[in-house]
C-alpha cells in the first residue's frame, strides 16, 4: 500500500469517527444528564435509545429551513458551514495512534505530521469564532449579534490563557510537533525520581496548573457549561443561533460536539500522554508493532471519551457563570496563573538543564 | 418601611480565598452529581414512571374524565334536568332534553332523557361540581385520563364517549359516600 492510499483511508476513517463520536455525544449527553438527575433518558429509539442521534438527524433535515428576509444570505449559510469545517479539519494533525505495519511498511496514524501542529490547532480554534460571529451578524437580529459578540469576546479572552498554558508544555518538549510531544511522554522517570515503565511519563504530572488552566479554557473555547454564555436563553433568546433552523442549527450544535471531541483529543495529546499506555514498549517488543498500534488507538480514544464524559459531568453539575464573572476569571485569574506557571516552568528548566 | 417579615438583608461580603478559586465548591458539586449518577446506574432511576407502559398510580378519588352512569338494568340514569350544567363553573356542559317513547323504556330510567349531552373537555376544570349537583347520581368523575387529541373539535365529548358501555361498567363506588351508596338504587 502506498502512502497516499493509506492517508486517504485514514482521512475517511477520521471523518467518520469524528462524526460518529459527535453524534453519540448528543446521545451520551442526554444519558449523562438523565442519570445525574435520577431519570432514565432517551430509551425509545432502539435499545437504550441508541438510534436517537439518527432520529434527531432525520428531524433536523426535514424541518423547515427558514432564512430571515433581511439576513445576509451567503454569510448566513457560510456561518454554520465554517464551524463544522473548522471543527473537522483540526483532527488532521492529531496523532491518533502509534503506527501500523502494513505489508512491511510502517505508517504513522496521523494524517498530516506538520512541525507546527500545536499552532495549527490553536489557529483553527481561533478561526472557529468566525463561524459564530458571521452567523450571528448575518442573522440581522440584535440578540444574535449580542450573542455572537459575547461568544467571540469570550473565546478570544480564553484563547490567551489557553495559549499561555500550552507554552509551558512546549517549553518542556521543545517542539510544536504533536507527535514529538506525544513521544516525549513515553519514557522517562517520573519527576526524575520515580522509575516507571514506559508510557506513563505524562505531562499532567509535571504541569497540573497548566492543565487546570487549559481545561477551563477548553471548556470556554468549546462553549461548554459553565461557560456557554452565547446561548443564555433567559437574556439572549438562544444567542447567535436564534435565527437558525433545520440543519443549519444542526450544524452549529453538531460542530460544538465535534469541537468537544477534538479539544479533548488535543488535551489527551498534551497532558495525558496521547496514545501512550502503560507498558507500550513492552507490547511493541513482545506482541509486535500492529498490536501496539491498535492498542494505542484504543488507549487514545478511551482517554478522549473519558474527557468528553468529564465535560458532560461538569455541564450537569455547574450553573452558568455570569458574564462579568467569566471575564474576571479569564483575565484576572487564569492568565496570571498561566504566566506564573510559565515563569516557574522556565526557572525549573533552567535550573535542571545543566 | 417593612412590608413583610420575610425580607432579608443582602450581604455583599467579600468571598474568601476558598470561595474565590471555586474549585472546592465545584468538586463538592461534582461529588453530589456523581453520587446521584452511581445510584441511578446501580439501583435504576428512582420515582420515574415509563409513562405509556407504566402509569403513575392515581388516587381513587382522582377527578378525571366523566362518565354517565347506567342503573343495574342498563338504563341511563340521566334525566336531563340540567343541574350539572348550572353548577358547572366553566360552563362546559350542554344538553338537549327529549321525551322517551314507550319502546325506549328499557333505555332510559326516567321519562325525560338527554338526547344530546356534551362536555367540552377543554373548558372543563375537573372540579366535580356536576357530580355533586346531580340528583340522579348519573354523572361521576372517574380516574381515567382524557385522551390526547390533535384537533379542538375532538375534545367535545358526546354521549358516545361519556355514557358507560353496558358490558364495561365503570366502578365509581369508591367515590360515593355511604349515604349516597344507600340512596342510589
Amino acid at each position: 500500500m502506498d502512502l497516499l492510499t493509506f492517508k486517504l483511508i485514514l482521512v475517511l476513517a477520521l471523518f467518520l469517527l469524528s462524526l460518529t463520536i459527535a453524534a453519540y455525544s448528543t446521545w451520551a449527553e442526554r444519558k449523562v444528564a438523565s442519570i445525574m438527575q435520577d431519570r432514565i433518558g432517551p430509551n425509545r429509539a432502539g435499545p437504550f435509545g441508541l438510534l436517537q442521534p439518527l432520529a434527531d438527524g432525520g428531524k433536523f433535515f426535514f424541518k423547515e429551513d427558514f432564512t430571515p428576509a433581511n439576513a445576509e444570505k451567503f454569510l448566513f449559510v457560510l456561518g454554520p458551514a465554517l464551524v463544522m469545517f473548522i471543527s473537522l479539519i483540526t483532527g488532521a494533525v492529531i496523532p491518533w495512534g502509534k503506527s501500523l505495519n502494513i505489508a512491511g511498511t510502517s505508517f504513522d496514524l496521523q494524517v498530516a505530521n506538520i512541525d507546527v501542529g500545536v499552532l495549527f490547532i490553536i489557529g483553527m480554534a481561533s478561526i472557529g469564532v468566525y463561524g459564530i460571529m458571521i452567523g450571528g451578524w448575518a442573522s440581522n437580529n440584535k440578540y444574535s449579534l449580542l450573542g455572537a459578540i459575547r461568544a467571540s469576546s469570550q473565546m478570544i479572552s480564553y484563547e490567551l490563557a489557553m495559549g499561555l498554558a500550552l507554552l509551558s508544555i512546549i517549553m518542556m518538549t521543545g517542539s510544536l510537533d504533536l507527535k514529538e510531544i506525544t513521544e516525549s511522554q513515553t519514557t522517562g522517570k517520573l519527576w526524575g525520581i520515580i522509575p516507571w515503565g514506559s508510557g506513563m511519563n505524562w505531562n499532567i504530572f509535571y504541569q497540573p496548573i497548566a492543565f487546570l488552566v487549559f481545561f477551563v479554557a477548553a471548556l470556554a473555547e468549546t462553549n461548554r457549561h459553565p461557560f456557554d454564555l452565547p446561548e443564555c436563553e433567559s437574556e439572549l433568546v438562544t444567542g447567535y443561533s436564534t435565527e437558525y433552523s433545520s440543519m443549519k442549527l444542526g450544524l452549529y450544535m453538531f460542530g460544538e460536539y465535534v469541537n468537544m471531541f477534538i479539544s479533548n483529543a488535543f488535551m489527551v495529546v498534551l497532558f495525558f500522554g496521547g496514545y501512550n499506555y502503560p507498558g507500550i514498549e513492552w507490547v511493541t517488543q513482545n506482541w509486535g508493532e500492529n498490536a501496539a498500534g491498535i492498542l494505542s488507538v484504543v488507549a487514545f480514544l478511551t482517554k478522549t471519551v473519558i474527557g468528553i464524559l468529564i465535560f458532560m459531568w461538569i455541564r450537569w453539575t455547574l450553573p452558568r457563570f455570569r458574564y462579568d464573572q467569566l471575564m474576571h476569571l479569564g483575565w484576572k485569574t487564569l492568565i496570571p496563573m498561566a504566566l506564573v506557571n510559565l515563569l516557574i516552568t522556565g526557572a525549573v528548566i533552567l535550573a535542571f538543564a545543566n | 418601611m417593612k412590608l413583610t417579615n420575610r425580607s432579608k438583608v443582602v450581604s455583599n461580603k467579600e468571598m474568601t480565598l476558598a470561595e474565590k478559586i471555586y474549585l472546592p465548591a465545584i468538586f463538592t458539586g461534582m461529588g453530589i452529581t456523581f453520587k446521584h449518577a452511581v445510584r441511578t446506574v446501580i439501583k435504576g432511576a428512582p420515582a420515574v414512571y415509563s409513562y405509556p407502559e407504566v402509569q403513575k398510580p392515581r388516587a381513587t378519588i382522582w377527578r378525571g374524565q366523566h362518565v354517565l352512569k347506567r342503573d343495574e338494568e342498563g338504563r341511563e340514569r340521566c334525566t336531563a334536568c340540567g343541574l350539572c350544567a348550572v353548577a358547572c363553573p366553566a360552563e362546559a356542559i350542554t344538553m338537549t332534553a327529549s321525551e322517551r317513547t314507550k319502546e325506549e323504556k328499557g333505555l332510559y330510567r326516567e321519562e325525560k332523557y338527554a338526547s344530546v349531552y356534551e362536555i367540552n373537555m377543554l373548558r372543563c376544570i375537573f372540579c366535580g361540581m356536576c357530580e355533586e349537583a346531580c340528583p340522579k347520581s348519573a354523572i361521576y368523575l372517574t380516574d381515567r385520563l382524557v385522551d390526547v387529541e390533535t384537533n379542538r373539535g375532538s375534545f367535545i365529548y358526546g354521549k358516545d364517549k361519556l355514557v358507560e358501555k353496558i358490558n364495561e361498567r365503570i366502578d365509581i363506588t369508591t367515590r360515593q359516600s355511604e349515604k349516597q351508596k344507600n340512596a342510589v338504587k
